[in-house]
């Protein structure tokens, strides 16, 4: 195997796919709000290395740029997400996902 | 060389992304998710994004895994209790999952014109990042500083404890 050679950018994108699809698994089989949560960063990581691929390939710089506003929305949604579930545990003290299976609190 | 640090920081990210679904404790979890997002920089930077790996490094696996690990000490969350969960996960999701890669392994094999990337090439520097971003995208970039305000008022009025209001009025 020759160790000099360039890296295939479908290689990047075929690393994209599989982080999305173990984000999608992870938000079917983890039982604990926060790890669901979790699952839903690692799928938007995924789409972001999907964007860095793309821009790499067209040389675009926006591509890059779309990308760093992604990471400001999910800060966003991260602050406002943990806040959601802080509220949820001090209404219902359980963070396990089959007991949280109304929204009236 | 860029083979062999694309394989070994490829090979960390799948690895963590599979401990983080293995791992029964949050705290773990969380960790791996670290380890996931750190090598997801280093790859960023071999395909020559230099601003946008210093950026995961600093807002991903360091503003937002702080306020996950803090949250999950917060609500001292335990392990997770095995539930056997729904049926329809079991039975819809994961044919699904596995239908979802299928598709997009197949769409992204079958692509045209892909190149390759390699070290030194393609190299986006920050100052040519920074000029598309303060001068055409200024107001878009403004907007943003106002959804994170929002969104540290809603945090903070959410996450308030109710009786909070009267001794703070007190």
């Amino acid at each position: 195997m020759n160790f000099a050679q360039d890296v295939p950018l479908t290689w990047y994108l075929l690393l994209s796919a599989a982080l999305f699809s173990l984000g999608i698994v992870g938000f079917l089989i983890k039982r604990n709000l926060i790890t669901v949560f979790m699952s839903i960063e690692l799928m938007l990581n995924a789409v972001n290395l999907s964007f860095v691929t793309f821009a790499h390939q067209w040389h675009m710089v926006k591509g890059q740029i779309f990308v760093f506003f992604v990471m400001m929305v999910a800060a966003a949604e991260a602050a406002v997400g943990l806040a959601i579930i802080i509220a949820v545990f001090r209404a219902r003290a359980t963070l396990a996902v089959d007991r949280i299976d109304l929204m009236k609190l | 060389m860029h083979l062999v640090l694309f394989l070994i920081f490829a090979g960390l990210c799948l690895a963590g992304a599979i401990n983080l679904l293995l791992q029964s404790h949050p705290i773990n979890s969380a960790l791996s998710l670290v380890v996931v997002m750190i090598a997801l920089a280093v790859l960023y930077l071999l395909l020559g994004a230099e601003f946008l790996a210093a950026a995961q490094i600093i807002v991903y696996s360091g503003a937002i895994m702080v306020l996950f690990v803090f949250v999950v000490m917060l609500l001292n969350a335990g392990r997770e209790e095995r539930t056997l969960g729904s049926k329809v996960a079991k039975t819809l999701g994961f044919p699904a999952v596995v239908a979802v890669m299928g598709v997009l392994a197949t769409i992204i094999l079958h692509l045209q014109g892909m190149g390759a990337a390699a070290i030194n090439q393609g190299l986006i520097p920050t100052e040519e990042l920074s000029r598309v971003l303060f001068h055409e995208l200024l107001l878009p970039f403004e907007i943003t500083s106002i959804l994170i305000l929002i969104a540290i008022l809603g945090a903070v009025a959410l996450a308030r404890q109710e009786g909070s209001e009267r001794s703070v009025t007190k």
